[in-house]
């Protein structure tokens, strides 16, 4: 298991979900990932789509202009 | 039983459909149809670099609280689905710049957008089932109904969108499947086609009826669909920025830019994106390292952006005239401006700010 970093700065909704969504597909069930986005947006939307995928959001945290949340992965699904 | 039990005593296989998923209620209720019917579905959004977002209220300072929300992942949450949302930005170049079937009332390639969108969820579809068999998915299902838009909605649109897409009669349109031929989840029984529906037309009654029986009462409507290239303005931003550049192209850089600020064309060559209030600010801030931009620096004002390259010093004052006109030294006898290049390098120039009549209409893009 390990925690793993993903910059989806200056990406407007829904890149942040995107790039997210693509490291999740690549890593293993119970590695951590912390996103750090400038889009407030990323604040609903990760959390929703980690929600519909099953995997869990571990925190959110607004500082300054950047919002960071960090999510730990679930079971793994067929990748479409 | 047990596992190994033939599947005909086991409980019938169910049955897995890809639903296209724009975030908008036909959609939501083309997958809660075949949810009634006991299907299995997955959602697939994709993102195409027009699609009127969250993001467009993410920038705007004013829109604040206007719900930032993706609708997309919200109706998939609403439905209980996961959702796939896949980036087809670069890809949907060609769709935009050579669209087979023609335009709508503006840039809107939409019959070629639907066959490409259905070609890409037919593709998933059967990379799924290659890698999980009847774990994979059996069909495809979209929110489209017959005569709703009058592009791409069309009876004969139709069977050119299943057609073309090498969907064929793996693409079901659960609201206006009893206006439509047969397809194949129909014929195998894996949905009932007495229980879908005969949608048509665009009358929106039906659609409000079924949503209330379903008991979905929040739900997004833009008006114009989820595109922006069904906007008039937009549309005359893009074919203005095709215009400026000899040719028919853009980057994603290039369409984010469109949605954001007010947008002035002093010369063929050159045109200025300004900021209309601190959230555009801050969100073209970022792009000053690949723009020249200029800001006020003796009172407050915009930022604007130089797409384009000016030709004389002439034409830097005029552009310097026009961001200083939106600052709030408008009426001041001099106003100065800071003008920076991408690597950095600023200076100072003091310059008058333009009057109104200096800034024709016809500039405005």
């Amino acid at each position: 298991m390990s925690h793993h970093e993903l910059d989806a700065r200056r990406l407007l909704c829904p890149m942040p979900v995107i790039k997210t969504q693509n490291q999740v597909n690549a890593l293993q069930q119970g590695d951590t990932l912390t996103v750090i986005c400038t889009d407030p947006g990323a604040l609903n939307d990760i959390p929703a789509w980690c929600r519909i995928n099953g995997h869990a959001v571990l925190e959110t945290r607004e500082e300054g202009h950047e919002v960071r949340v960090t999510l730990e992965i679930g079971e793994s699904s067929i990748a479409l | 039983m047990t596992e190994s039990a033939p599947r005909t005593l086991q409980q019938p296989l169910q049955r897995r459909a890809i639903a296209l998923v724009s975030g908008g209620l036909d959609s939501m209720l083309a997958v809660k149809v075949m949810q009634e019917q006991g299907i299995h579905v997955e959602g697939v959004n994709f993102f195409t670099g027009f699609c009127v977002e969250g993001h467009t209220h993410a920038i705007r300072k004013k829109d604040k609280d206007k719900n930032k929300r993706n609708n997309a992942l919200w109706v998939a949450e609403q439905l209980g689905i996961k959702l796939h949302i896949v980036d087809i930005s670069e890809e949907y170049k060609d769709v935009v710049l050579n669209p087979k079937h023609g335009y709508g009332a503006n840039l809107n390639p939409c019959l070629d957008c639907k066959i490409f969108m259905v070609n890409k969820a037919t593709l998933m579809l059967n990379k799924a089932r290659e890698l999980a068999g009847e774990k994979g998915f059996d069909f495809i299902i979209t929110g489209e109904v017959v005569g709703q838009r009058p592009k791409s909605q069309r009876k004969e649109t139709m069977p050119i969108i299943s057609r073309e897409s090498g969907a064929d009669d793996r693409l079901l349109r659960p609201l206006s499947a009893r206006n439509l031929p047969e397809t194949l989840p129909e014929r195998e029984g894996w949905v009932d086609r007495s229980r879908l529906h005969d949608f048509s037309g665009r009358n929106r009654k039906p659609q409000m009826a079924l949503a209330k029986r379903f008991g979905l009462d929040d739900f997004a409507q833009p008006a114009g669909g989820c595109c922006f290239l069904t906007d008039e303005s937009y549309s005359r931003k893009l074919a203005d920025l095709w215009q400026a550049r000899n040719e028919r192209r853009y980057e994603l850089d290039d369409i984010m830019l469109l949605k954001v600020g007010r947008h002035i064309r002093p010369a063929p060559h050159y045109k200025l994106i300004i900021s209309r209030e601190e959230g555009e600010n801050r969100f073209l801030e970022g792009y000053r390292y690949q723009f020249t931009s200029i800001t006020t620096s003796s009172c407050p004002g915009p930022l604007a952006l130089i797409d384009g390259e000016l030709t004389s010093d002439e034409e830097l004052r005029q552009a310097a005239a026009i961001v200083a006109r939106y600052s709030k030294g408008r009426t001041d006898d001099e106003v100065v401006v800071e003008v920076r290049d991408p690597s950095g390098v600023a200076r100072q120039l003091p310059v008058c700010p333009a009057t109104p009549d200096q800034v024709p209409q016809e500039w405005m893009v």
